[in-house]
């Protein structure tokens, strides 16, 4: 009995920090229209400057609260100072877009917290007053928790209180449904969107600051705190302050109790309650289905068409370059070295697997936060058969993109059933959950130390064999790709994915047909872990990361989601922008600011601008026409950014 | 056309708005004079709502300048429109599903113009009793018709000089259509100047002084309502019945 | 004999608020019957049960005698009913012809296929369609860029792509220009005799409802109050208190000037 009560208020102590992060990315979230990724860096962030100001002033118990609020404002002035200098510039971006600003601060913030924090683990102060611990029938409880515990009731009373007794929460509110609207009766959008960044930032850093005396501080904080938040947010129900508030409780108790039940599978647990929550209750405890909101309408994609001349000549000279590079080596050795082999090997690796996440970003209007799941899980597939099976290369190459399918037919079953960010953010926690599993399921998949000894076959086994194997692989596997896209199939999912209302209407299927285009997407990746695994030789759980799963992202955004070829341009950069960076010691603060400087720079993306081109050849720009491509239409769809 | 002496409480000139490539305001121009209600006639995908929006300042004009009260607005962000004295009706309606009556006309007040009295939620429920008896209820659960009620008063809150009305009419029932006519004449005797948009030739002849017709973004017409009905030519090239 | 729809006792209630309370009626093959009634009487939310987007409380909806209440969209669509959007919903990355292919494809069951090409299935059959519309020059077009009226003739392209037995049009003429509502639902009675298809539509111009539908049906707070001829509904005290109200006059008026 003591043991449950004990374990009961450990659970709850736990979801303190939790709640925190997630009802601020659920406040940003619903006026913004930005899911910021960059949410767990500044519970990070909380956390080590808490450990900072707590040093500097928090001695007595006064002081340490004070520093654990400083903490907070100061975090939340880091949030301001996001908002001003980066995202204000972006609001009138595509939505996806401003993601990747928000990815590119991660990468920033890792590396100045490393620079200024060092690369140690810092362990936190304790409260004063609360160093010790109650005995409760017989067990001990750490009096802290009991603090922690207190924490999330009076947050979400004081959120609560500010969200229904205030004028500027009425604003907030308004905002979240229709922002433009809200701008149109005088209300200045600039200083909602600065306040509710504060806010919801300060919480993250409330979060990270507060959980010191249990937690400490470390650089693995930020992603790991993200993907539990995302759960929280699924579970409970987007945009809803309570339903955070009660799943951050659920998750919390599940992992303590999980903890003493099923030592290894507390995760399992974790993805079964989420599972559970959302067959009854697909947009959560608390949710609603998703608003389409009044931001940003991007102009119509131009319909499909066949390869043109400048495409095809692009392609036969790509292909050109691709079978001759091998030539170049072996004739002129010092010239095309080894290394430009490896690197152009990786870039098809990556340019495989961002073709795959795009077929559903793209066509399918699906976007994927967590599509290393199925890089990953290929990889761990073609590697356990090597492992357990003695497996040679060719079977394991083939059971590589029919595991990743298998994944996909799991994952998508839940998936599909969602729409938007619900859907992101779901892909991400699957993805997280099974990374979960390679990494705390050591006996079979090695853990951290990952899997070694996956080399090719011997016919496959020198570098040009291999390079031309990649080769084959990934051009088959984009014109694959690309074929069913001009196919029925690809047809109806871009119809889904224009008006999901007209293909209903139609006797289309639409989740069966999303789930298909998972399914097939996760198979591509999966074929691009394969080679991946083969190309190292061994396989780590880093290849399931969450970074991993940004990055694809973040080559499908910067070359361009509505154009076949996007995805193929921004991996090839993007891959080749990190093997220049990997050298330097802060790479992550190069690539990040990189791409911030980017985004600020081509508001439009790098396709915008020839999607305009493009439009304009296809005779977009005919007069009269407004009623499609503006206002006129009525609803949403022609309401357009107002100036931020 | 335009009386010399007191300036036109709103003046667009030689408009210049695009989507993408598409050119779909193209140098239209009009005025509207203090205590006026002047109607934007013209069919849908015509432009009305496009000039409405770029007027308010809610898409960006490529050319063209705005001037509220002689005070130039060209180019100026909503919210800073908005409190210049120019108040917004969308055609979807656009209320705060979520938010209750009340709410919603909280997040539309504005301070008070000098010279005018302040319009206030009683004085609102004065004019439209159906709001009164639902202050508290949440206005996604109100039926269309005390929407589009709720959404002119919730403008009113920010007491505008100018109304901009896209398509009142539009998708109500007769009944209801008929209160809004009454409720324009009624905002008309308070002094407001309104521009609104329609279709409904019947609808804009009852409460219009004057009319504009508007095709493929051009102004083609311009003119009394009596005029106009007069008028079998243009009524049959712009607007056949 | 069954009548082709048969509506009964249909009810829906959100949150304690009855939207839907015990309607019922029927429709047969070639008639066109009009719903109307205020803002908020229930008749979007009748629509979306008929078509499968909510699921009734109560109530039996027949399709030829098959009850089709609480069945998804896409299944009842298969069963032949069509359907228009009060707001146009079409494919806007796809041309006009690449629209009315996608239902095609479609009804032949062939939106799985993954490998040939979409281009060359269905043309001739979507060719004819655009052409009884009259859309067939604009085929190679854009969605996007289509004038609202012709847009709307492509929905009911569309909608007539699976030979429908029933058509359900939400306000197919909203936000039209008086010319253009005409033309659209002169060639709705056209198509609909030929084939001898059953129409419902919603509607709030008068002209247009008194113009076209053969019987008319008034939903108030969730229930019927008139159903019958135009000219009996024309004449219900009711009707013209809670509904029509003044304006009936100058609508009858133009609308017998325009028929």
């Amino acid at each position: 009995m003591g043991d449950f009560v004990v374990t009961l208020l450990t659970g709850l102590s736990s979801a303190a920090a939790l709640f925190l992060v997630a009802s601020g990315l659920s406040i940003i979230f619903g006026v913004t229209r930005i899911v910021n990724f960059a949410h767990g860096s500044f519970y990070m962030l909380g956390a080590y400057i808490g450990v900072t100001t707590v040093q500097s002033i928090g001695g007595g118990a006064v002081g340490f609260w004070v520093a654990i609020l400083l903490a907070a404002v100061l975090v939340g002035l880091i949030g301001v100072a996001m908002e001003v200098l980066l995202l204000r510039r972006i609001y009138r971006a595509p939505e996806l877009f401003q993601l990747i600003a928000t990815f590119g601060v991660i990468l920033v913030i890792q590396d100045v917290t490393l620079w200024i924090w060092g690369s140690e683990d810092l362990v936190g102060p304790r409260a004063p007053g609360f160093t010790g611990a109650v005995t409760i029938l017989g067990q001990r409880l750490p009096e802290y928790d009991l603090v922690l515990i207190a924490v999330s009731p009076l947050v979400l009373a004081g959120l609560w209180l500010l969200f229904n007794r205030t004028r500027w929460g009425t604003l907030v509110r308004a905002a979240t449904l229709d922002r433009q609207m809200v701008s149109a009766l005088g209300v200045n959008q600039r200083w909602l969107f600065t306040g509710v960044l504060f806010l919801g930032s300060a919480l993250a850093g409330l979060g990270g600051a507060i959980q010191l005396p249990k937690g400490g501080a470390d650089l693995l904080m930020d992603f790991n705190i993200i993907a539990a938040a995302f759960v929280v947010v699924v579970v409970g129900g987007m945009g809803s302050i309570g339903g955070a508030f009660l799943a951050a409780i659920l998750i919390g108790l599940l992992q303590t109790f999980g903890i003493q039940i099923f030592p290894n599978s507390t995760l399992i647990l974790m993805f079964l309650v989420m599972a559970v929550v959302l067959i009854f209750r697909p947009w959560g405890l608390l949710g609603r289905p998703e608003i389409p909101g009044h931001g940003v309408v991007e102009a119509p994609e131009a319909p499909l068409r066949p390869a043109g001349r400048s495409l095809r000549i692009g392609g036969a000279l790509a292909m050109a370059f691709l079978l001759l590079l091998p030539v170049a080596h072996l004739i002129a050795p010092s010239l095309v070295g080894d290394f430009s082999l490896v690197l152009t090997i990786e870039i098809l690796i990556f340019v495989l697997f961002a073709v795959a996440l795009h077929f559903i970003m793209g066509p399918g209007g699906m976007v994927s936060f967590g599509h290393a799941a199925f890089f990953g899980g290929g990889a761990y597939g073609a590697a356990l058969l090597v492992k357990f099976a003695d497996a040679p290369m060719e079977i394991a190459f083939w059971a590589a993109p029919a595991g990743a399918a298998l994944l996909a037919i799991l994952f998508g079953w839940f998936c599909v059933r969602l729409t938007g960010v619900y859907f992101a953010m779901l892909t991400l926690a699957f993805a997280q959950i099974a990374w979960s599993i390679v990494f705390q399921w050591g006996e079979v998949t090695g853990g951290d130390d990952g899997i070694l000894g996956t080399w090719p076959s011997d016919w496959a086994s020198s570098r040009v064999a291999y390079y031309y194997l990649t080769v084959g692989f990934t051009v088959a596997g984009i014109l694959a790709m690309r074929r069913i896209l001009f196919a029925p199939f690809g047809y109806t999912l871009r119809a889904g994915r224009d008006s999901p209302l007209r293909a209903a209407a139609i006797g289309i299927d639409l989740k069966r047909h999303q789930w298909i285009a998972f399914t097939i997407s996760g198979a591509f990746a999966g074929l691009a872990g394969a080679l991946f695994v083969y190309s190292k030789g061994s396989v780590f759980p880093t290849s399931m990361e969450i970074a991993r799963s940004f990055d694809a992202l973040l080559m499908v955004l910067l070359g361009g989601v509505h154009s076949l070829t996007g995805p193929i341009v921004g991996a090839t950069a993007l891959t080749w922008l990190n093997d220049l960076f990997s050298e330097l010691s802060y790479w992550r603060f190069l690539l990040g600011a990189t791409i911030i400087a980017l985004v600020l720079l081509l508001p439009d993306g790098l396709a915008g601008l020839g999607d305009s081109w493009a439009g304009r050849r296809l005779g977009l720009a005919s007069p009269g026409s407004e009623s499609g491509a503006g206002p006129g239409s009525g609803s949403g769809a022609g309401d357009r950014e107002a100036p931020a | 056309m335009t009386a010399s002496a007191p300036p036109p409480v709103l003046e667009a000139r030689d408009l210049h708005t695009y989507y993408g490539g598409a050119h779909i305001l193209a140098d239209l121009s009009f005025v509207l004079n203090d205590g006026e209600v002047v109607v934007l006639l013209g069919r849908n995908g015509a432009g009305k709502t496009t000039t409405m929006k770029s007027v308010m300042g809610l898409v960006r004009m490529r050319a063209g300048t705005v001037h509220l009260e002689g005070a130039d607005i060209t180019g100026e962000e909503p919210h800073v429109i908005a409190r210049a004295g120019m108040g917004y009706v969308p055609e979807d309606r656009r209320i705060f599903g979520d938010l209750t009556v009340m709410e919603n006309l909280e997040v539309g007040r504005q301070p008070p113009r000098p010279g005018a009295p302040a319009w206030t939620p009683e004085r609102l429920f004065g004019m439209f009793p159906n709001l009164a008896e639902m202050r508290s209820r949440p206005a996604g659960r109100m039926s269309g018709g005390e929407q589009q009620m709720l959404t002119v008063a919730r403008t009113l809150m920010g007491n505008p000089k100018v109304l901009l009305l896209d398509e009142p009419s539009e998708g109500l029932a007769p009944v209801i259509v008929d209160q809004m006519a009454a409720t324009i004449q009624a905002l008309k005797a308070e002094g407001l100047s309104i521009l609104l948009s329609e279709q409904n030739l019947h609808f804009a002849t009852a409460v219009s002084d004057r009319a504009y017709i508007v095709e493929k973004g051009r102004i083609r017409y311009e003119g009394t309502m009596d005029a106009l009905a007069a008028d079998a030519e243009v009524r049959n090239t712009y607007l056949t019945v | 004999m069954t009548a082709l729809l048969e509506v009964s006792g249909l009810s829906k209630a959100f949150g304690g608020v009855r939207a839907v309370q015990d309607v019922s009626f029927a429709i047969e093959p070639g008639e066109l019957l009009a719903l109307i009634g205020p803002n908020g009487a229930g008749k979007t939310t009748c629509f979306n049960m008929l078509m499968g987007q909510i699921r009734p409380d109560r109530g039996a909806i027949r399709l030829k005698g098959r009850d089709i209440a609480g069945l998804p969209p896409h299944r009842i669509w298969r069963l032949g009913v069509g359907r228009t959007f009060q707001i146009t919903a079409t494919f806007s990355s796809m041309t006009v012809r690449e629209n009315v292919q996608m239902a095609l494809i479609s009804h032949k069951n062939a939106s799985r296929r993954l490998w040939r090409p979409a281009a060359g299935t269905e043309t001739a059959q979507a060719e004819a369609l655009l052409e009884r519309v009259g859309m067939a020059e604009q085929g190679d077009r854009a969605c996007s860029v289509l004038a609202y009226g012709d847009l709307k003739r492509v929905e009911l392209a569309i909608a007539l792509a699976n030979d429908p037995d029933l058509l359900l049009m939400d306000e197919p003429t909203a936000g039209m220009a008086p010319r253009e509502r005409i033309e659209l639902m002169s060639l709705a009675d056209e198509i609909v005799a030929e084939r001898r298809i059953g129409v419902l539509f919603t509607e709030h111009d008068m002209d247009v409802v008194f113009a076209h539908a053969h019987r008319i049906m008034v939903l108030n707070r969730g229930q019927l109050i008139a159903e019958g001829a135009p000219s009996a509904v024309r004449a219900n005290e009711q009707v013209r208190e809670i509904y029509l109200g003044s304006s009936v006059e100058a609508g009858a008026a133009s609308g017998e000037g325009a028929s």
